[in-house]
């Protein structure tokens, strides 16, 4: 399994991460040697086996239905890089 | 003083042979002088640290303190401390003070134990080597040009160094069990959803889990006792009961069935590292233990797996990483497109970044069937593997890494080989089980590791088997020269 | 060409849960901004989902009122896309295996019939939060407090062929989240938004190109949107042209549709099971008790309104509009004893006059036992049906009760025959023309003949005399 430059740029926008024109064919390369490892699963016959997505076998626990939370604005917006009347600032969104 | 086992410390404390603020200061002065050399810490909280350590010592004159009261711990940089710097390796994290604290830090904390600072680690604990941090490589204090092993490098040498009596590490794939067999020191992963992962920064939700890095298995129960138990913040945090982990470390190993997977002894072993298990695994038969063969037939699909599931679960996890409510923004950015690859792109490291991208490959449209379903899949085979073992043994025994530390720079430009060095850990992370890694003796002046595996819920067993080797050798008590 | 249009709906009713889906923050409406958005909905460093029973309770309250399959394993998927309004990078929603699986709701079409519309499923998932586009030196503003808030996407299937079908399907929904309890409803504060998916085909030919509309936060909008739509694309093809699969935004003031997205920049969600959230197992005892106090709903409600008090289909249907409406409609038929009265009444005067004021049934001045008193009245003969409008407005407009009303005003009838005997004699003199007209008619038109007498005799007694008693009596002298 190879990937190719334009592939990389695919990924890359999905993931909004930029990868500069420098990097894309060393990225593509590690990137396919990787997807080369991952192959191995293809050698064993995995039909009718049940994909397992936790190691527990747990139901999902629920929460009352209660606030708990109090208003802790300026303590989490004193970390943030931009913010303005109470808001997160971001550039425009277009559209 | 920092020779002493936690247990030991412990006894002094109350004995009044020294004062928490004593052992703090005694502490951070043996980091001020060592860790140039090992980089083990990204932030050292001295103020803190004293002031902790005095309300320790007020506890202990008042008499109402507990076994980690006033005991001078380390936490990974990847656990959220409010007010200390938590970077998780990473340039995206550089300016991140969390406004709360991790459950683990918080257990921690309310047992007394002191924090002196945060560990150095593999950016966002992606890699096996420590060489992955924004913050440099940590060296290993058995020898400084080689790696201390990964994710939790620093936490490793810290301890291996005696800069701390203990620290907390993460385990996703062997980042708690490489680094301390790297160091020639005793690391546990728990059973997942025994630790909380409430306010450790995810990387891989189905497979992290917190546990301790110490010099002895005696010191690891202490510290587990303090982490473990059950977190309503943590969906995935097991109700189970918690047991006295050091109540049964002395319990009788005659009847002990240990297994030994033929799969784990290869030829991908270094032939030192593998006598060095087998000698201990001889302890064990000295002690009355039974060794059988035994078969993880799937191990080999173990690598691959994780290299699908972890990378995919990392990619989504490292998506609240946007330039837009906390840690790095680029400057200027002119649009919000701009911002978000920026400032990911700025941000993050090239080893996240490869995780981040074959994560995204695997869940995309057209290939979610052949990589993370399928990676599903095996993933219950290799869980399958264990769960027949468990019907015929009471624990598995192998290496932990198939070698010792490695030179640094060595497999940092090639991944694929730096990813199979976690080939024996990785599948007890996918199963979701408890491992324990100790010290051998030393092959060729390096540390190298017994890793011991057990069924789910059985870390005391674990410790108590690890325990025993510590009662019947002292290659636990082997300490780096020049430190 | 004839075409024939198919649209479906996806409706997102926010839970009126009191904590967000999965943090314990408020849900509540209207804060300031960010003051409720905690770690979790942040989407801070380490942070973990816990899920609130409470939503999943709602979920299944929904089910079970649409005769739904339950999903008795459902899980919580992320769907992966960066938005500033987004704090992860992903939602957590349901994919695979939502909570509510296929159901089914009953709609009534503009000639009575019922129609059944298909309802593919619901599944539970959290709102995102708001961006705000005012100007903040070019920036976008970002409030996450509404981010967590637990929303029930409940997708139809493509059953609907006209735009007032889909208005009834969309009405029908937001009446049963109403009466379950489980949204309140309320359009201008986002709790209840609603995205058409519309295309045309000819007649019996395969599904067309469908577009997305979004934005439509009105039944009235819906409508206009989707007719609009309907044109639209109808006159794409008619001129060769064809539709594009997109994403377009109503546009209120223009009464227009316009493209936001097209397909090719469509996102790849990549969807996977959220590794921080186990599987929901429903068993048989939580199901029960999220629907032991099930309200009656609508369908039942006007079924039993038509058997129980003989009320018209279209009556019934009016007055089980809202869970309020019908208690008000019930209470006033009880004390009044006569529930058509009551239908009537409720449909008619008290309806005008809540549309006239902008008000709700549960704010109304009248309330249903002041209604129900003032149509004892009529029942009884105090009052006529029409004197009782001006008792109505007075009651409206505070002046008390009924019988205090018809007290003050002086508003009882006159059921003394003497009084009116003496009122029936004076019209009978005061109009000989009249009379000698009557007298020759025949029977026929004496009978249209005789409105004309029973008008003068209400005039002269302000509309207090017995309406039954004035044609007795007049019948009786004119013809004696």
């Amino acid at each position: 399994m190879s990937l190719d430059r334009l592939e990389v740029e695919k990924i890359a926008h999905l993931a909004r991460m930029q990868v500069s024109g420098a990097e894309l064919d060393a990225v593509a390369e590690d990137l396919s040697d990787i997807l080369d490892l991952v192959a191995q699963m293809d050698a064993v016959d995995t039909a009718g086996v049940a994909p397992m997505a936790h190691p527990l076998h747990m139901a999902q626990r629920l929460r009352e239905d209660k606030v708990t939370e109090t208003d802790q604005r300026d303590h989490f917006q004193a970390i943030a890089p931009a913010t303005e009347n109470g808001l997160y600032l971001v550039p425009k969104v277009i559209g | 003083m920092h020779n002493k086992s936690i247990a030991q410390l412990s006894a002094s404390l109350r004995g009044g042979e020294f004062s928490s603020t004593e052992l703090v200061r005694h502490y951070l002065e043996r980091i001020k002088n060592l860790d140039e050399r090992l980089n083990c810490f990204v932030t050292v909280a001295g103020d803190q640290a004293l002031q902790a350590a005095e309300m320790a010592d007020q506890r202990l004159r008042e008499g109402n303190a507990g076994p980690l009261t006033g005991i001078p711990i380390a936490h990974k940089d990847i656990f959220c401390t409010s007010g200390v710097k938590t970077s998780c390796g990473s340039r995206m994290l550089d300016n991140f003070v969390s406004p709360y604290d991790a459950t683990v830090v918080e257990r921690l904390q309310n047992a007394g134990a002191v924090m002196l600072g945060k560990t150095n680690m593999d950016e966002f604990a992606m890699g096996s080597s420590n060489e992955t941090s924004y913050y440099g490589p940590v060296h290993n204090p058995w020898d400084t040009d080689r790696v201390p092993g990964g994710s939790s490098g620093g936490s490793a040498a810290a301890v291996a160094s005696r800069l701390c009596s203990g620290a907390t590490g993460t385990d996703t794939g062997g980042s708690i069990r490489q680094p301390a067999a790297l160091c020639g020191i005793t690391g546990m992963k728990p059973t997942y959803g025994r630790v909380s992962r409430y306010g450790m920064i995810a990387f891989a939700s189905s497979l992290d889990q917190g546990g301790p890095l110490t010099r002895s298995a005696e010191d690891a129960a202490h510290l587990l006792q303090a982490m473990v138990g059950f977190d309503h913040r943590d969906s995935t945090s097991a109700d189970e009961p918690v047991p006295d982990y050091s109540a049964t470390l002395d319990e009788d190993l005659r009847g002990l069935r240990i297994g030994l997977p033929k799969e784990y002894f290869d030829e991908g072993l270094d032939s030192g590292v593998g006598d060095a298990v087998m000698a201990a695994v001889d302890e064990y038969r000295k002690m009355g233990a039974e060794v059988v063969d035994t078969t993880l037939p799937n191990t080999g699909l173990a690598v691959p797996t994780y290299y699908v599931v972890a990378p995919a679960e990392c990619s989504s996890n490292l998506s609240r990483f946007d330039g837009a409510r906390f840690g790095y923004r680029c400057d200027d950015p002119d649009s919000l497109e701009d911002m978000y690859v920026r400032s990911r792109g700025e941000g993050f490291g090239p080893e996240v970044k490869r995780r981040i991208l074959i994560g995204t490959y695997a869940l995309s449209a057209g290939y979610y069937d052949a990589y993370y379903l399928k990676a599903q899949q095996t993933r219950h085979l290799i869980s399958d593997d264990f769960k027949q073992a468990f019907d015929k043994v009471d624990v598995i025994m192998g290496p932990t890494s198939p070698t010792t530390a490695f030179a640094i720079g060595e497999r940092s430009n090639d991944p694929v080989t730096m990813y199979l060095s976690d080939i024996y850990t990785i599948a007890v992370n996918l199963a979701g089980l408890p491992g324990i890694s100790v010290p051998t003796d030393l092959v060729g002046g390096k540390p190298a590791g017994l890793q011991i595996i057990g069924n789910y819920f059985q870390e005391a067993k674990l410790l108590n088997v690890a325990h025993r080797l510590q009662q019947v050798t002292d290659w636990h008590l082997a300490v780096p020269e020049g430190f | 060409m004839q075409w024939e249009t198919v649209i479906g709906l996806e409706i997102h009713a926010q839970l009126a849960t009191r904590s967000k889906i999965f943090s314990g923050a408020s849900t509540a409406f209207g804060a300031e901004p960010n003051t409720q958005a905690c770690n979790v909905d942040l989407g801070l460093p380490g942070v973990l989902p816990v899920l609130n029973r409470e939503a999943v309770r709602m979920a299944v309250r929904f089910g079970v009122a649409i005769e739904a399959e339950l999903g008795r394993r459902s899980v919580f998927a992320r769907k992966n896309y960066f938005y500033p309004d987004l704090p992860k990078g992903y939602q957590i929603s349901q994919f695979e295996l939502p909570v509510v699986g296929r159901g089914q709701v009953e709609i009534l079409q503009d000639d009575g019939t019922a129609k059944t519309i298909g309802v593919t499923r619901a599944h539970l998932e959290e709102d995102a939060g708001k961006s705000l586009h005012e100007d903040f030196h070019g920036l976008t503003g970002i409030d996450l407090n509404r981010a967590g808030t637990p929303l029930l996407e409940i997708v139809s299937e493509p059953d609907m062929r006209s735009a007032r079908e889909a208005v009834a399907y969309a009405r029908k929904i937001h009446q049963v989240v109403r009466y379950l309890g489980i949204c309140d409803g309320n359009m201008q504060e986002g709790s209840f938004r609603m995205d058409a998916n519309v295309s045309v085909r000819p007649y019996g030919d395969e599904l067309g190109t469908r577009a997305e509309l979004k934005n439509l936060n009105s039944f009235r909008f819906l409508e206009k949107a989707i007719n609009f739509e309907v044109e639209r694309q109808i006159d794409r093809l008619e001129s060769g042209a064809e539709v594009v699969q997109e994403t377009r935004l109503y546009d209120a003031d223009k009464d227009e549709t316009r493209s936001m997205r097209s397909k090719e920049e469509a996102n790849d969600y990549r969807y996977f099971p959220d590794p921080d959230l186990l599987p929901v197992e429903l068993d048989d005892s939580f199901i029960a008790s999220a629907v032991k106090d099930m309200p009656e709903l609508p369908d039942a409600k006007r079924q039993r309104f038509g058997q129980e008090y003989g009320l018209t289909a279209y009556d019934a249907q009016l007055l089980t509009g809202s869970e309020a409406l019908a208690d008000y409609f019930e209470s006033a038929a009880r004390e009044a004893g006569d529930p058509k009265l009551a239908a009537n009444w409720t449909n008619g005067a008290v309806s005008a006059a809540l549309n006239k004021g902008g008000l709700d049934i549960t704010s109304s001045p009248v309330t249903a036992s002041m209604l129900g008193v003032m149509l004892k009245r009529i029942v009884d003969g105090t009052i006529s049906g029409k004197i009782a409008k001006q008792v109505f407005e007075g009651m409206w407009s505070g002046d008390g009760t009924a019988d205090e009303v018809i007290e003050a005003k002086g508003l009882k009838q006159i059921t003394d025959g003497g009084a009116i005997e003496k009122i029936v004699a004076d019209v009978i003199a005061a109009n000989p023309r009249q009379v000698e007209n009557y007298l020759a008619a025949e029977a026929a038109k004496q009978q249209k003949m005789l409105g004309f007498f029973v008008g003068q005799v209400m005039k002269q007694s302000r509309g207090k005399a017995n309406p039954r008693q004035v044609n007795e009596l007049l019948t009786k002298k004119l013809r004696g």
